[in-house]
């Protein structure tokens, strides 16, 4: 009885000790979080409602002001434009991509799948700055090709919609490998047995990718999909090396937007105010997230 | 018998063209992948074909896609540069130091969520990886008015500072980091620790003699990922530093060697090459544990 007794505090004692050295071992974790992440994160609220110069709080004045603002509208639209067109391609690329590598002999894969994934490895500030020479006005390497196939020369970041396609265009070709390897690894996870069962049962093509493929890869799809959104949605140097927002503000998205005016502008509380358009999107995906977490916890 | 037979008779067309379609099948694959490869290689070839042209041959009417007369006078104008030398060296001095400070932050922290329950854990756990959502574009703003306003309370310069960027590239690479530390050391086996812990070894022990090296493999993919995260990253230093010698590569080639009208194309392209070079290299050489760092996060997620 003693005995148990004082194990017992023992064992306290030691779990207490245990969770103190836990927590400190997790506590560079928590600063870097709390003081880095949260409270600037939170902070954004704050100076969004303060005026240019910092001094006075002006409530909601910046958002109102926002709300009467042309281009503020024109970059809600072309953000909204931008990620979603940009994430379809780049999920639809992608899938495509990763069947094409899961057919061909498995020796062949290792190869293929590392030349594809090159766009994904290359820092997106400097590729851009390839396709910015590709789109060149005067030396396209793309319209020296279709001139020479007798088409007309494109105005590739001059023209509003041709500048708004490029940007689209080259946001695919950095993310589509990245949903490839997503793909092709959830490929590899769906059991053979499925498809030749199905193959027996005399399923064609399409209804094995319906009745199979899709359905394995349900989760996986909607995980990339969300992630990339917010990646999307949220994207900087792409449009920052490719347009800088141009021609006259057509291309700009949140973040691009945010930086001309809060940075260069100078007018920090308009730029935060800006930025935080990409919050009810985080909100969203984070509801998401946490549903799947315990949903997990329940079934765990 | 007759039965048999007959349904093997009738089985054997369908297996015959389904090897068919099977060989028009990876066909189509291969005729797919070569599309899709030009595709996704061809601004790194042009980048290259680019660098090994004269500014005259750049402008010259000749066909863009062909080097006509190679040089290498592009990269030993920049290799010898001191400015290009400058982003360079701030470039890698930052990135190991982030790649440190990372490893240093995440390892004992996933070690902590996976091993040793403690108040808040859990919720703690959750927490780091939604942080990992929080864009970089929400945050600049903010941080740009904290340490404006921490210069003026300490006298410490920290804006237009290349050093500052080590403080703040840890807020990109930590959550990422311990969240696939914290799948890798989940599913090291229970058994193995507290053997550990019956022969009298403590937590900082297991730590070192058993979890860094059993999860090794993890530690390289976290280490891969922190080092490119760190290296490509455009808009911190981009809204941060400004002097030129203050500049990372990245920003330093967009910014500098684009100069008003005059672009020196030639130069730009083997810039951005030679930023391109460190991910790169790393992803020939170790390329199985970069691809397992990416899909880690996402299957464990």
């Amino acid at each position: 009885m003693l005995e148990g007794g004082r194990g017992g505090a023992g064992l306290r004692r030691m779990l207490r000790r245990k969770s103190a050295i836990a927590f400190l071992m997790s506590l560079p974790l928590i600063l870097v979080i709390a003081l880095l992440v949260l409270y600037p994160a939170v902070y954004a609220f704050y100076l969004a409602m303060l005026n240019k110069s910092m001094e006075r709080f002006v409530g909601l004045a910046n958002f109102s002001f926002l709300f009467k603002r042309e281009t503020f509208w024109m970059v809600v639209k072309q953000s909204i434009i931008f990620a979603v067109t940009a994430v379809f391609f780049k999920a639809l690329i992608g899938f495509l991509v990763a069947h094409f590598v899961h057919n061909v002999p498995a020796k062949g894969q290792r190869k293929w799948r590392g030349m594809l994934l090159i766009p994904w490895v290359i820092p997106p500030a400097m590729s851009t700055l390839a396709w910015l020479w590709l789109f060149d006005p005067s030396y396209s390497a793309f319209n020296w090709l279709l001139q020479r196939a007798g088409a007309e020369a494109v105005p590739w970041l001059g023209d509003p919609y041709w500048a708004r396609f490029a940007v689209i265009l080259v946001n695919v070709w950095f993310g589509a490998p990245f949903f490839m390897i997503m793909y092709l690894a959830a490929l590899k996870s769906v059991p053979e047995q499925l498809y030749e069962a199905a193959a027996i049962d005399g399923a064609n093509w399409f209804q094995k990718m319906w009745y199979i493929t899709l359905p394995m890869m349900r989760n996986i799809i909607a995980i990339t999909v969300l992630f990339s959104l917010i990646v999307t949605f949220a994207n900087f140097d792409i449009v920052r090396v490719l347009t800088a927002g141009g021609p006259i503000d057509q291309t700009h998205v949140f973040a691009t937007w945010a930086f001309k005016i809060g940075i260069e502008s100078n007018d920090i509380p308009l730029g935060a105010c800006v930025s935080l358009f990409m919050v009810p999107l985080l909100a969203i995906a984070a509801v998401f997230i946490l549903r799947d977490v315990n949903r997990r916890g329940v079934e765990g | 018998m007759t039965q048999t037979t007959l349904t093997d008779f009738r089985a054997a067309p369908p297996a015959g063209s389904t090897r068919r379609d099977r060989r028009r099948a990876l066909y189509w694959s291969y005729f797919f992948l070569v599309v899709f490869v030009v595709f996704f290689l061809t601004p790194p070839i042009y980048m290259l074909i680019t660098s090994l042209k004269t500014s005259q041959e750049i402008s010259a009417a000749s066909s863009p896609w062909w080097v006509f007369d190679p040089t290498l006078r592009n990269y030993t104008e920049l290799l010898t540069s001191s400015v290009f030398l400058t982003f360079m060296r701030n470039s890698a001095v930052i990135s190991l130091a982030v790649v440190i400070v990372t490893m240093l932050i995440s390892i004992p922290a996933a070690f902590a969520l996976s091993r040793m329950r403690f108040w808040g854990s859990a919720t703690l756990a959750t927490g780091v990886f939604l942080t990992y959502l929080i864009p970089d574009t929400l945050l600049f703003i903010p941080l740009y008015k904290i340490f404006a306003w921490l210069n003026e309370v300490t006298g410490i310069e920290f804006l237009n500072q290349w050093w500052l960027m080590i403080i703040i590239y840890p807020t990109l690479t930590v959550p990422f980091c311990t969240w696939i530390m914290i799948g890798y050391f989940a599913s090291i086996p229970k058994e193995l620790d507290e053997a550990a812990l019956i022969d009298g070894a403590g937590y900082f022990q297991t730590l070192t003699r058993i979890f860094i090296p059993v999860a090794l493999p993890g530690i390289i993919a976290a280490t891969i990922f922190a080092f490119t995260v760190a290296w490509a990253q455009f808009l911190y230093p981009m809204a941060f530093t400004t002097s030129t010698d203050q500049l990372v590569l990245p920003v330093g080639i967009v910014t500098t060697l684009i100069k008003g009208d005059v672009f020196n194309w030639g130069q730009i392209m083997t810039g951005a090459l030679l930023g391109a070079a460190p991910p790169l290299i790393i992803y020939a050489f170790l390329m199985d544990y970069y691809i397992a760092g990416l899909t880690a996060g996402a299957t464990k997620g």
